[in-house]
């Protein structure tokens, strides 16, 4: 089992899963099959361009930027800037989280650290575009409450990140 | 011949990425659909505590627009279930990703998209109950 999945891709074998978890359900519950298409058709539409943006970036960081230069800015030893960095990248950044996994594995190849590489994925949940809605349904008081510990525990969140994941690299 | 080796080098990064982002589509599109709004409220048990829990889980299996969580959780909060558990139920939906693990895994790596998404979740509860506890005070 392990040698097929090495010889067709982890990435390959987990659409065969999510394509046979489809079948099945549409198997056993037919009036689902054709909303999830729409519904799927719909979410393709509205990915497409950013993460048509999302390969141009990385295009344009694989061209430019060289591994020391990354690291300088989002490496263990990048100091604040990096944080501040991570955090309002996260922050303007758009579209869904997972995007951004492509650019963020290029960069962690590259030398950015596990703890920014966290806390700009922390930070994703804020969504400035949203912040609107958010404030109609739950009020100005809790949104700025609530958005100020997102952004405070982000940088916690990498910190834990970064000592788990490099505890378990170390055993 | 530098473009030529960013380019293969984007078109592999591509082709490495494309079947894990539609699986991720097909799986959130299949829980948008199967899971409707009104299914959320029936979970929850008054216990600020584990609600906060139950609200946590809940966003964390849940994936799609935050849009649809705060219409959800407005619904929650109209249904009674407390601003603890609503809280917790946004954290969770924006900040762990059940859905997206395998895609996070295998581009991140697996500890660190696992020890991620558990560090979120138990985030997601302290983050409610600070936030609720902050609001009472002011």
């Amino acid at each position: 089992m392990k040698s097929i999945i090495q010889k067709i891709g982890g990435g390959w074998t987990f659409l065969i899963i999510a394509l046979l978890i489809y079948g099945i359900t549409a198997l056993v519950y037919p009036t689902l099959a054709l909303p999830v298409l729409t519904s799927f058709g719909q979410l393709m539409g509205k990915i497409l361009p950013i993460l048509a943006f999302v390969f141009v970036l990385i295009f344009i960081f694989n061209l430019f930027l060289e591994p020391k230069t990354i690291t300088k800015y989002v490496g263990r030893q990048s100091g604040w800037k990096g944080w501040v960095l991570a955090i309002v990248g996260g922050i303007i950044s758009m579209g869904a989280i997972y995007m951004w996994y492509p650019l963020l594995a290029d960069l962690k190849e590259k030398g950015m650290s596990n703890a920014l590489v966290a806390t700009f994925l922390y930070n994703r949940a804020i969504k400035l575009q949203l912040l609107p809605f958010l404030i109609y349904y739950f009020g100005w008081t809790f949104t700025i409450i609530m958005t100020i510990y997102m952004i405070i525990f982000s940088v916690i969140n990498g910190l834990l990140v970064e000592k788990f994941t490099n505890n378990s690299n170390k055993e | 011949m530098r473009i030529k080796k960013a380019a293969l080098k984007t078109l592999n990064n591509f082709l490495q990425v494309i079947p894990i982002i539609l699986g991720v589509f097909l799986l959130l599109s299949l829980v948008n659909i199967a899971i409707s709004p009104s299914f959320y409220a029936k979970i929850f048990t008054h216990n600020s505590l584990l609600d906060s829990v139950i609200g946590a889980a809940l966003g964390s299996i849940s994936a799609g627009n935050p849009l649809t969580s705060y219409i959800i959780g407005g619904e929650l909060l109209e249904q009674g279930v407390g601003l603890i558990a609503v809280t917790a139920f946004l954290l969770g939906w924006v900040t762990v990703g059940l859905i997206q693990l395998p895609a996070e895994s295998l581009m991140l790596g697996k500890r660190f998209a696992i020890i991620r998404n558990i560090i979120s979740f138990i985030m997601a509860i302290i983050i409610a109950i600070l936030t609720v506890f902050t609001l009472t005070l002011i």
